[in-house]
Parts: structure tokens; sequence; C-alpha cells
């Protein structure tokens, strides 16, 4: 239920039984009766030849015992008292002008019809008799402007304020000369408190800080629970007969009414979508499932709390990630366990533990969650190969050739030949001196058998190819074993009776070949031929890995890596269950695919024929690179990247570059090897990259007096206004390098240590310590 | 080393001009081995930041609390951790200070953003930019002189479309907009001189008629000290006039508030005297587009249905503007904060030679001036007491170096609170400067909330 009205709204108030609301802004004044469809207008204040300041208004209260009586606080410092009963068409009653400022809250006390109070832009607070017309009382809480008065419901002469510098202050009215108690609640201004409508020693406040908070103010004041909100906190509002309960609006960005459990102060117990601009006020109907709300969108709208959103059950109940050991941590909502049970319990469940939250009372449904951490079995699954290339691979210094070689050496001897066999093209793409227009004297491919007999209609030049391509495939499924081997169980022999006997026929020849590969380096194609073949090769390399790798299910390493292409169902089953094994596996699968996989993609890369110069090669290049990245590989991505620099003529897009190059960092600082990632950023061509450790590069030393640290210069402390390292020798300061006995703790220049100890033994300080120093 | 390069007969470069200000002679600056420690302290801290002692640092070391949370921000805003690249930051602070002709801003940036790495070419012009920087121009020129003008149309060009602007990135590059534009203000109004090593900062002329000149102009300025009689005269007619303002007990109408505002709003029309508009140099002219774009009056504005008057009570700083900030961009917004509050409050109690002066209501009505001028009202606020406490010279320089600073004079800053001190004038130029970026920003983040919403 709503109504829209002209101007936006800056408060609402609602009467006694709150049959009644009235909503002010700066151009609106008006009160409506709540009636049980629709708002229906009774009166509108804003009436009147002159409609001046004392109209608009920035808060409005009405009075909780008399019904007739409403007080509004306007922009200009005017703090005015209305009177509907009044039987003229204004009813405007009192006008005081007293304070200086804006006033930002008036609050009517909430048993004595005639006291107000209001709380103002210049410090002040006035305390307002309607009988006198005039201020009794006027409190000033000396610490900048007020935002916010409230009179305590439980205690008669009781109030808080709530200070722009994030102070709130206790009062009594009694006492107007000092604040009873005062303590800092908020960085940044408080915008906004209220009394706990049951509790009487509970009070919230919320401000600029976006937080809300609430406290226990029975003796010192103790902090409860703290909600964190998106946007600052305009106004806060307890929910009545709730007692953990409490409702919010934000001062910018955020348009929704949300209600906080204080005890879960995450996500809000529900929130209430309405509106489309910030909401201003917030009334509760005396009743815990209805209240109004007032909006700058110029809507009141009445909410129902069935209508509410629960931005809890939109949240995703699994929570799953990953270390660089390959263990998968994974939370659950209970709610999902009872529903899978079936497939837990599966063997690899070192921890298990389960963590309830506390009881919740009312509507609050039990909120349990599991956490399960699963460590995979093989620890060596790792990545030594990833840490290793990472450190052992030379990205600069020497020129492309020497590079190339340099980390081709590397990743063959990390058994990752495809990744050496790229390192060789690139050599020889780029090295430079590739003069040597030969004839189609090189021919060498990596393919499969299959390929080779759906070719062998064509002409004797394939011939020779097919062959070739038997024993790539043969050296890469070798390579796989040996893979096996190395982790503990593989059994090549079986594999490879199991091979297609194409593949063995060719076997001799393979090795003759290899050598030429060896040696020469080189690959070759009669022509360019195979970028036409390029799909089917794959393809046909693909089924051929799916007909040897089937039986060798007995390697437990291999064999999912496998499961993967041979079919999507133990994909499937993997994504299932996400309780059961198979998802540690998968994960270190995502790199050991990587590396089994690059093989079938040398098919793509390799394609170029030295006797066709002018051929253009880099968007091959390119495809590689993007090839290796999709691979999960970014490694290689990236090392390609920098050594080529700008020798690529098609350069890889800017975005993708940087993506790759990102998620090389992020693995790299997984694994602690921040020298590296900042050789990465350095010898990075991208712009984006490059600046990453251009950003906050200053690192402040302490004082070795009074710890605090150094902000403005090394080697002079601002607070004692000393001297912090001077160099024992000359009694100067030390600007540069400070050579530094662990031992006595003395130092000084570099250059007059070195002097001195070419004589002396002893610490130059004549501590007595004989320095050390190496 | 100079010795010797006299000896070989090369040209040695000379300053023009003494000190760092046309308007405040050199022996009234703070000198740069100041007593002082904390001034000392920033201005080491100055040095360090950008390998100089600036001479917009060196007068602002008369008030060393503001200048410290002034570096800090600078420092943040330029070379702090942000969205945008930095050599986007420097140029973007180019061309907000061409806008009105501050060749001592733009120079500066030159430099800065060569050090950082940009590229030369763009400094040949705007046509030569990237055209997301180009994009952002419209903003900077509404900014720099009708910033009422600023709509949501304007962030949603920015942000749409490819190679856009990200939220961050539009919050960044206004608040570097405004910093500048406002700093614009500062240098003119107090007639900073070109560093040494820019362009008009150094001469190779012999001295002597430059000389002479300065001469003249320092001894002019004397002319304005506390010592003649009418300036003392018109420091105590200010400070009866305060002391007037707290006791008079009567209470204006509300009609008649609105109808102040609305004269103070007018009346500053007629301030705007004769002055000729400076044709500017074609070095500056091709950071320029549109270069006959300047400041109307608020009052004057065409269509006055379309664009309300800025109620300070609906959009305010402290509330929504703070947030915003420190949403979009960290920090900048408690840094900012800080820097306003320090601008607002800063007092010494003192009026020229009187001491324990509550010149409270003298500050407020120069701030709340400065933003009448670009229609922003205060509810709470009186405008009779702007014509009360600020006289026409006062006036007329105030607006003048918020609107136009380009055609401030020395006859300008001599004429205006004669008999206050150079530190005084000096303080009322920083509030300027910071009530001149508030109001820009103002508009901006109301833009941008409006955007958001």
């Amino acid at each position: 239920m709503h109504t829209v009205i002209e101007a936006p709204i800056n408060a609402i108030s609602t009467n006694k039984d709150a049959s009644q609301v009235v909503v002010a802004g700066r151009n609106v004044f008006r009160v409506f009766s709540i009636e049980d469809d629709a708002f229906v207008e009774r009166c509108n204040l804003r009436v009147g030849k002159n409609l001046n300041l004392n109209f608009s208004a920035a808060d409005v209260t009405w009075n909780p015992v008399e019904d007739h009586l409403l007080a509004s606080a306007a922009t200009n410092g005017a703090v005015v008292t209305w009177n509907l009963n009044k039987p003229s068409r204004s009813k405007q009653e009192l006008v005081f002008n007293e304070h200086k400022r804006t006033v930002n809250r008036v609050c009517f006390h909430s048993t004595e019809a005639n006291l107000l109070l209001s709380g103002s832009q210049d410090g002040f607070m006035k305390l307002f008799d309607l009988r006198k017309k005039e201020v009794n009382c006027t409190f000033s809480g000396q610490s900048e402007s007020v935002r916010d008065v409230q009179f305590c419901p439980h205690h008669y002469f009781q109030f808080a304020a709530a200070y722009e510098n994030g102070n709130l202050q206790l009062w009594d009215l009694r006492r107007p000369d000092k604040w009873e108690k005062m303590f800092t609640a908020h960085s940044g201004p408080a915008f906004t408190l209220d009394w706990h409508p049951d509790d009487k020693n509970w009070i919230a406040s919320a401000g600029r800080d976006r937080s809300i908070k609430i406290w226990e103010i029975s003796h010192k004041p103790r902090l409860l629970h703290t909600v964190q909100t998106i946007a600052s906190v305009a106004r806060v509002k307890w929910r009545p007969s709730r007692k953990y309960h409490i409702s919010s609006c934000s001062l910018l960005v955020d348009h929704n009414v949300n209600v906080w459990d204080i005890r879960r102060p995450y996500i809000p117990f529900a929130s209430f979508e309405e509106h489309r601009d910030v909401v201003t006020g917030i009334m509760w109907k005396n009743d815990p499932y209805v209240f109004l709300s007032g909006s700058k969108d110029c809507t009141v709208y009445q909410h129902m709390f069935k209508d509410a959103v629960r931005p809890a059950d939109r949240a995703n109940p699994i929570g799953i990630d990953t270390n660089v050991n390959g263990d998968l941590g994974l939370a659950f909502s209970d709610k999902l366990l009872v529903a899978g049970k079936s497939q837990t319990g599966s063997s690899m469940l070192p921890h298990f533990f389960r963590s309830k939250g506390p009881d919740r009372s009312e509507q609050f449904t039990m909120a349990s969650s599991s956490a399960v951490i699963f460590e995979s079995v093989d620890k060596s699954t790792g990545l030594e190969w990833f840490i290793e290339c990472a450190t052992r691979y030379q990205l600069s210094g020497k020129s492309v050739e020497d590079l190339c070689d340099h980390n081709a050496a590397v990743a063959g001897s990390l058994n990752k030949h495809q990744v050496a066999q790229t390192w060789r093209i690139l050599k020889l793409l780029y090295g430079g001196n590739t003069a040597t227009p030969c004839p189609p004297r090189t021919v060498s491919v990596i393919g499969s058998p299959a390929v080779g007999e759906a070719h062998k209609a064509e002409s004797e030049k394939v011939n020779l190819k097919q062959q070739l391509d038997g024993h790539l495939v043969q050296d890469h499924n070798r390579s796989t074993h040996t893979d096996g081997e190395n982790k503990d169980t593989g059994d090549t022999s079986t594999a490879v009776s199991e091979d297609e006997s194409d593949a063995e026929s060719s076997l001799s020849l393979t090795n003759i070949a290899s050598g030429q590969v060896n040696q020469q380096g080189d690959f070759f194609f009669g022509d360019g031929e195979l970028e036409t073949f390029d799909y089917p090769v794959t393809m046909a390399n693909m089924d051929s890995m799916q007909d040897w790798t089937l039986p060798t299910e007995a390697i437990p390493l291999r064999h999912e890596i496998q499961d993967r292409l041979d079919s999507p169902d133990p994909l499937q089953n993997a994504t299932d269950s996400p309780s059961s094994a198979n998802e540690s596996e998968f994960s270190s699968q995502a790199f050991g695919n990587a590396e089994n996989a690059t093989p079938m993609y040398n098919l793509q890369a390799i394609p170029f024929a030295s006797q066709n110069p002018p051929w253009e090669f880099s968007h091959l290049v390119c495809d590689m690179l993007e090839y290796f990245a999709e691979q999960g590989d970014v490694q290689t991505s990236v090392s390609v990247l920098i050594i080529l620099g700008n020798k690529m003529k098609t350069p890889v897009e800017d975005q993708k570059q940087e993506q790759w190059f990102m998620a090389y960092l992020e693995l790299l600082t997984r694994f602690r090897l921040w020298g590296i990632a900042n050789e990465v950023i350095k010898l990075s061509s991208h712009r984006a990259v490059a600046s990453l450790n251009q950003q906050s590069t200053t690192v402040h030393t302490n004082c070795n007096k009074c710890f605090k640290p150094l902000t403005r210069a090394g080697w002079l402390c601002d607070r004692c206004k000393a001297l912090t390292s001077t160099c024992s020798i000359c009694h100067l300061p030390v600007k540069g390098l400070f050579a530094w006995c662990q031992g006595c703790s003395h130092g000084g220049h570099l250059e007059h240590l070195r002097e001195w100890l070419m004589t002396h033994k002893h610490c130059p300080t004549g501590c007595g310590h004989i320095c050390e120093y190496t | 080393m100079r010795q010797n390069m006299k000896e070989r007969g090369l040209k040695i470069p000379r300053r023009v001009g003494r000190g760092p200000s046309r308007f405040i002679p050199e022996n009234e600056i703070v000198p740069v081995d100041t007593d002082d420690e904390e001034t000392q302290m920033l201005f080491v801290d100055a040095f360090l930041q950008n390998n100089r002692l600036e001479h917009i640092v060196q007068v602002m070391g008369y008030h060393p609390k503001y200048l410290d949370s002034f570096l800090k921000t600078q420092q943040y805003i330029l070379r702090g951790d942000g969205p945008l690249p930095y050599d986007y930051r420097h140029y973007i602070a180019i061309m907000a200070s061409a806008r009105h002709q501050c060749s001592y801003l733009i120079n500066l940036h030159k430099t800065e953003f060569l050090l950082c790495g940009g590229e030369e070419t763009w400094l040949k012009g705007l046509d030569h930019i990237p055209q997301k920087l180009r994009d952002l121009y419209e903003i900077i020129k509404i900014l720099a002189h009708r910033p009422w003008l600023i709509s949501k149309n304007h962030i949603e060009k920015l942000t749409r479309g490819n190679d856009n602007w990200s939220l961050a990135e539009v919050m960044h590059a206004l608040i570097i907009i405004a910093h500048f534009h406002a700093m614009c203000s500062f240098v003119y109004g107090c007639g900073i001189h070109p560093e040494i090593d820019e362009e008009n900062g150094h001469t190779f002329r012999p001295s002597s008629s430059s000389d002479s000149e300065d001469n003249h102009s320092s001894s002019n300025s004397h002319s304005g000290s506390p010592t003649s009689t009418d300036a003392a005269a018109g420091i105590e007619a200010l400070m009866e006039r305060m002391k007037q303002l707290n006791e008079t007990g009567e209470e204006p109408t509300q009609e008649e508030m609105l109808a102040r505002f609305q004269k103070v709003e007018s009346q500053s029309l007629e301030l705007e005297a004769g002055k000729s508009q400076l044709s500017p140099k074609a070095s500056i002219l091709c950071y320029v587009e549109d270069p006959s774009f300047g400041y109307e009056d608020f009052a004057m504005r065409g269509a006055v249905q379309e664009i309300p008057t800025f109620r300070a009570q609906d959009f305010s700083w402290e509330d929504q503007g703070y947030s915003l900030a420190n949403r979009l961009y960290s920090d900048i917004g408690t840094l900012l904060d800080d820097k306003f509050n320090t601008a607002y409050n800063l007092t010494y109690f003192t009026m020229g030679p009187n001491t324990d002066v509550d010149t409270s209501s003298f500050r407020r009505a120069i701030w709340n001036y400065i933003h009448c001028m670009y229609g922003i009202r205060h509810d709470d606020y009186n405008y009779g007491e702007v014509n009360h406490l600020l006289e026409r010279y006062l006036k007329s320089y105030v607006k003048t170096v918020t609107c136009y600073p380009e055609r401030v004079s020395k006859k300008d800053y001599d004429n205006f609170m004669r008999g206050f001190k150079h530190s005084e004038k000096v303080h009322v130029n920083l509030m300027l400067l910071e009530a001149k970026m508030q109001a820009e920003l103002l508009y901006s983040l109301r833009a941008l909330t409006r955007y958001m919403t």
C-alpha cells in the first residue's frame, strides 16, 4: 500500500495509535490517515499566502500524548509547532527562532505533552515548554553539531544525543550544565540513535562509518553488537516486541529498508525493496509486522512483514575453495546435507567438523552449517613442476635463442616435453638466423596413427608424415607414461600393448625421426598443408588417446585425466556430488590436464615450413599461447609473452594479456614466490601490470628509541627529535647503507666500518664486543 | 660554479620578480628556513613530495595547520593509490588549469606529466589525446565556470559506451578537476610567481629595469600597511558591525531572507567592473576548447525554472558528499573533510592588529558568499550578513578571484581588507579555494548520486 506525493519526503511520523501519519519535506507537509487499503489525506499543513521556510521541515514528530500536536524542525533553524485542532486553515501555532543553524531533530517527551526537545547544527539542544511558549533549558554538548536527540522512554529525566563528531551523550534534564555520560560511538558523524523499546539499558546508534552499534549503557557504556551496512546509515528504529531486531535505512546508494537481527550482522534478516530513492523515515505501527516508510522518491509505503525479501534465502549456501596443495575446503548448509547424504562418506575425509549456530528464537530458522576439508591423498600431486619452472626459467638478460634453449632444457628436465618443444619452436621462429632456405628437407609432425590412416590415400609426402605422426604420438605416450612411473604406479607395458598396432609398426621410424628432432630441433611439413588438417588431426588424436587410455585405469593419477577426455560421465559425477572425493581429484586435474593435453596442441602450433619465407606465423603463436592459457598453463603463456616482448607481430589482446599476467602472478604469490612475481611484473610490457609494483612502495622503518614509524625520513624521528641511526665512527646520520653488527647492534657507514675493521677487531663504540661481519 | 659560468660568458638565468608572490613583499613571506618548527617540517615534506618547494606552498606557509592537510590531500590525489593512471591525473590537472589560463600550474604539471612517463605528443594539445580524456572535457569546462549546469546526463555519457569511465575513475577525475580549478583561484588570488625553471620564471636580461619595477611594486604594497589610518578605521568598523550582528535580537521575516539571498545574488552582478578579458596565450589555448565559455552570474542563468537554487540542506558535503566520495574512492572523503574543516574553522582570533576577535561570522559570510555565487543556498543563513560584513572591495575581489581568477590585479589585492595582514589575506584566499572546491564538488557529486539512483 502506498501513496505518491508531489515532493521528496524528509521525515514521517505517526500519532499515538498509528492511525495517522504526517509527511514532511521541503515542499510538502501533509497529514494522512491510514485506512485499510489506502492513505487518505486529512489535512495539508502547507497552506497560506507566504509559504516560507518554516513550512519546509527537516524533521517532524507527533506528540505521543496529545493527538492534535505536531512539531517540525525547519531547515532555517526554526522549531515550529502545529495544532490540528485549530479552527483556521493554517494550523501553525508557535515558531521558535532560537537556533542559529539548521535544526536536525525534534523530539517530544514520551509522557509529558508539553516538553519538546530540539537538537541543532549549532551544537545546542533546547528544551521548549509549550505552555510557557519559551525555552526552558539549553544544553550544550560542547562537541560540534547535534544530529539526533531522543528522550528515553523508560526514564522520565533522561535523554540521549548523537553528535557530528561521533560522540553519544546521555543527559539528565535536571542537570543542564553537563552531560551524564559521554562516549565515542562512531568514527565520523553519528546520524541517528534509538532507545530500545523494552530493554532500558540498550541504545542503538548509527552513522557515516557504515555501522549500526548497540550499546549497553547501565554502567560504563559497552558495545554489544555491531552491524556493518553497505552505506552510511540515516535512521535506525527498533522493531517493536522483537528484542533483537532493528530496522535501518541508508543515506544514499541503498534504497532498501533493512531489518537486521543484531546477532547475525552480516545479512539483513529482511529487506523491503519498494522504494526507488533513499528512505528517509521509518515508523513501526505498534505492531511488529507493519511499518511505514517515507522516501525521497516522493512515496509513502506501508510495508507488511510478509512481503519482505529474505536476503539470507538467496545467499549461496555453499562455499568452496582450494589451496595450492590441491586440498579442498567446502562449507555448506546442513539443509543440503540431508538431501545429498547418500553421496558423502568418501574415504577421503580426514577432517570433518560441524559448527552449530546459536539457537535462534522466533521465526529464525535454525542455521547450521558444516565445513569439510578434503586433503588430496597423494601429496606429490602438487605442482612441483610449476614451482621448478617458475624458479628456473630465465626471462631476460640473454638473447631470445639462449633463453628459449634454457627454458626448453628446464621444461624438458621436468618431463614437460611439450612445453620444451614449444620453446624450441619459438627459438626457431624468433631466434633470428634462420637463413637456411633448404628445400623440403625437414618434415616432422605430431599426430596420431589415426590421422595417418585417414590420409593414406594421399601423396607420398604425406606418407612420410604418417610415420612421423606415429612416432610423435608414441613419443607423447611415452612421456605420459614416464610421468606415471615417476608418480609411482605406471605400468607402461600395458599401455603400450593396448596401443594401436599402427603406432607400433611405425615405432622404428619414429626413433629415427626423434633423433632428427632432437638434433635439428626442427619440425616440418611438406608445406602449409597441415593448417588444413588441423582440425581432424586433433580430433583423431583425441580418439586415439581415448583408445589407449581406457585400459590404464589402474593408474590412479593418470586415469582421472583421461576420464575427462573419455566421456563427460565421470565429470558429471564429480559435479553431482559436492561432498565426494572426486572433487579434489578434479582440482588437481586442472594442472595435470594442461600438462597432458599439450601434445594435442602442438599440432596446431607447429605447422610451418622453412621453404616458405614470407609465411606469417605470429597469429599461430598467438593461438598457441591462448591454447596454453585455456588449458590452465598460464605459466608458459606468460613466460613466452615476456621473452618475445614486442617481437610478436600480432600481439595478443591487451585484456587477455592482463588476465594471464594476473592469473600467473596470483599463482606465484600463492606459492610465495614473491621475487619471481616481482620479476614478472617488472618485465611485463603491459601497462597495468607493470604499474602493479609501483604502488605503495614505501616501507617505513621504526625509530629505535620510541618504536614509532619514521614517516618522513629514515634517519630522523619526529617524535623524539633525534637522529635514529648515527654512524658509530663519524657520528653522522647514515642515509644510505647501514652496516650493523648483529652481536652488539652497533654499526655505521659501510665504508667507515670497513676501514675500521682493517685495523681493529673490537666494536668502534668501545662496547667491547668483537664484531663479526661477513 | 656560478662564477665559473660568468667567466665563460654564459648567460645566467635570473629570477623574474622577487619571492614567491607578486602581491606580497618577499620579506613578509614565511622564509624557507623559518624558525617555526611545524612549518619547517611541512616545507621539508613538501620538498620531498614535489622535489621542490613550490611558491604556492611557501605562501601557504602562513597557515601550517591548513598546509598540512592540503599537502596530504594533494599528495593522495596525485600520487597515492587511486583508480586513474598517473599520467592521466596530471593531464587532467593541466586541462583543468588551462580553463583558467593558469600557466603556472600548467607548467608544473607538464613536467610532472612527463616524469610519470606520459606521452609527449599529448602535450601538443587536446587533438592528440585519447578519446577517453577528451570526453571529460565537457565536464571540466562546465565545472570551471557554471557548475550548476552539470547533470546526470554528463556522467552517463562518460560511463557508457566503449572505453568508458568507471564510476571510481569519474570520482577521482572530478576531485582532481575541482582541486585544480580552486588552485587556479589561489594562484591568481595571491599573485604567485612562476617557478624559476618555468618559461617566464627567469630572464637572461641584466637586472635593472625589473628590479626597479619590483621595488616600485613592493613600496606600493606598503601603502596598504596597517599604519594608514583609514585602514584601521575600516577594521574598527567591521568589528563594530560584527558586534552589532550579535546583539540585534529582531529576526527578519522569511520573505526578507529570501529577498536578501536574491539581492546578494544579483548584487554581485554589479561588481563586475568592466575588465576586459585577456586573450589567452597560444601555449595554453591548445588545452582549451570553446574558450569563450565563461562564468555567467547564477542570477542571470537562462532557465531559472530548470535550475533551481541548490539547497545545502538537501545535499551536504558532511552527509551525502562525504559518503559518496569515500565509497567510490576510499579515504578521499576523510582527507577532504579534514581540509574543508580546517579551512572553515581556521582562526587566530585576530583582525589586523586586534587580537581576541571572534571572526566566525566574518568567515562564514565569506564562505557563504562564494557558495551564493554558485547558487548554493544555506537555509539557515541570513544573507543580510553578507552585505553587512563584506565591504564592496572585498566582495569584488572575492568574486573576481572565484569566477575570473585570471583577471585579478595587484590593485584588487591591495584594495581589499585594507589594514589586514598578508597572512589574513592569504587566509581569505584559502577559504576561497576550499569554498569553491566544495561548491564544484557538491554539484558534481549530486549529479553522480542522481546518476546512480
